[in-house]
């Protein structure tokens, strides 16, 4: 039989026909697709957690140099500040991790793109600072990644991943959707579940334009990253509180698409419009390029 | 709609911060790289577009020379690429141009031996770290060096693409794809065959030998 799948709809009747989770569909079908072993698949997910992890500590202990000076350091200043934090020290420290990667890349340190570099901070914030508290294992970790990259695999073929098409919700919107996904299906919610977390995440970014400053991946990204990372604990909470997602998922990710759609150039990695337009970031612009 | 590894939406294991403007980039100064045998003594570098508006910022001069040095994309150096330049005693120099493109991210870039040949090779990023060779000497051309790539300059005249295939044949090298591009008939052209198995210094070695109207070969 065929693991291959197009939409939610689809990967669903997958999981129920042989009652499997996200992440086990993603890694028979990665193997059918590639006619690859499973160890080696799997031990290439793990490698990628590897560097993330690795990504996060950078970020955390040492001191990052932006390229341009524009940003760097907050991660920690959060991490610091974690145990008075309003959102709890759990969450912040969520989201001060989110931050870490998204320093490191912008630093030219070594990052994987989850489902892009400008978004690479989100999904191993959410799994990695959340495995102490629950115990994941690597494995776990590595199912989760496999589950993620089945919710990004259904984005990216019927809406995009790509800052240049569908604005900020392509990038931060899908990492944050896939690492909601992840992280309900690691804490046990059913397949059906996690796509609605998927969808939830998706609906609270819908819109968002990708308008960097001067162009580079540091403002408002980073802190974009934090807010991803928060978003999706926030959406898989809900759902393993028994919420549901009112609009299905495969129907959030055809809204996307059309916002996308209607989002103007200017709103799409051009640096023409949103906050890349103001007189402040106008004048690093000109500062940078000097 | 397009086929989605895995691998494709958790990856690629890539230094930042854009895998357009700097792991893309790397990967244009590998193909670069490859026209040079030996020592490179210098490159010059020209970024266009978006490519010269941001490359500062992106790292994208660091990111070409890197990738001439034989760094890949995932390799924490290509911070430092130009002090590895200057170690290894290779002269860069990275223009700045506002000529308009038909890419926002294009590059040329020169390199030069120690024998003094040099070649220049026009480089597009596509995106996600995907790339395309569009001019290399002036000839236009297009490969995206995703395969292993064997490029051969050679005299325009009748025979020469079965010679090579049958060197290739009996090397047990299976083609993927292969185009030839040319200046003028009977002038100067240019092969580009993608193959599934990696091309090795011997092969090189006897298509040179074996055909006498290769002026030049190499291997990405």
């Amino acid at each position: 039989m065929s693991y291959a799948f197009d939409n939610g709809k689809e990967l669903l009747e997958l999981c129920e026909n042989e009652n499997i989770t996200i992440a086990e569909v993603m890694i028979r079908r990665e193997m059918e697709r590639s006619e690859e072993s499973r160890e080696k698949i799997v031990n290439e997910m793990y490698l990628n957690l590897k560097v993330m992890e690795k990504s996060i500590h950078i970020g955390l202990e040492e001191n990052q140099q932006t390229m341009t000076g524009l940003a760097g350091n907050n991660a920690e200043k959060l991490y610091a500040y974690a145990e008075k934090a309003n959102m709890g020290q759990d969450m912040a420290r969520v989201c001060a991790a989110a931050m870490a990667v998204t320093e490191v890349n912008a630093s030219m340190g070594e990052i994987v793109a989850t489902p892009t570099a400008g978004a690479s901070g989100v999904l191993p914030a959410v799994l990695v600072m959340n495995s102490e508290k629950h115990g994941f294992t690597d494995r776990d970790l590595v199912n989760g990644l496999f589950a993620a990259g089945a919710i990004g695999i259904i984005i990216a073929k019927n809406a995009s991943i790509s800052g240049a098409e569908g604005g900020c919700q392509a990038e931060i919107g899908s990492g944050s959707a896939m690492a909601a996904a992840a992280l309900a299906e690691l804490c046990g919610a059913k397949p059906e579940a996690c796509l609605d977390a998927a969808a939830i995440a998706l609906k609270n970014i819908m819109g968002l334009v990708c308008d960097p400053v001067a162009g580079l991946v540091e403002c408002p990204c980073i802190k974009r990253n934090a807010m991803g990372a928060a978003n999706a604990v926030l959406a898989a909470d809900m759902v393993l509180a028994g919420i549901k997602s009112i609009i299905p998922f495969d129907e959030t990710v055809a809204a996307m698409y059309n916002v996308g759609k209607m989002m103007n150039s200017d709103l799409r990695e051009t640096s023409r419009g949103g906050l890349a337009a103001t007189k402040t970031a106008k004048e690093i612009s000109a500062r940078i390029k000097a | 709609m397009k086929d989605f590894s895995v691998f494709d939406i958790i990856g690629p294991r890539m230094v930042g911060p854009s895998s357009s403007h700097t792991a893309g980039a790397v990967r244009i100064g590998l193909v670069a790289r490859s026209f040079i045998k030996g020592h490179i003594s210098s490159v010059e570098i020209t970024l266009y577009g978006s490519f010269a508006d941001t490359g500062r910022g992106h790292g994208t001069d660091r990111a070409i020379v890197a990738g001439i040095l034989g760094v890949e994309p995932d390799d924490p150096r290509i911070k430092y690429s130009m002090l590895l330049a200057k170690s290894e005693d290779m002269a860069v120099t990275v223009n700045y141009s506002h000529e308009p493109t038909d890419h926002p991210n294009t590059a040329r870039i020169k390199v030069t031996g120690d024998d003094n040949k040099s070649f220049t090779i026009v480089g597009i990023s596509i995106g996600g770290g995907n790339i395309r060779i569009i001019e290399i000497n002036g000839m236009e051309v297009s490969f995206g060096g995703d395969y292993p790539t064997l490029i051969a300059f050679y005299n325009d005249v009748p025979g020469v693409i079965s010679k090579v295939s049958t060197v290739l044949a009996a090397m047990n090298i299976n083609i993927a794809f292969m185009r030839v591009f040319r200046q003028a008939k009977r002038k100067e052209a240019c092969m580009v065959i993608e193959t599934d198995a990696i091309i090795n210094g011997e092969v090189l070695d006897v298509l040179s030998n074996c055909v006498e109207e290769i002026a030049e070969v190499c291997a990405i």
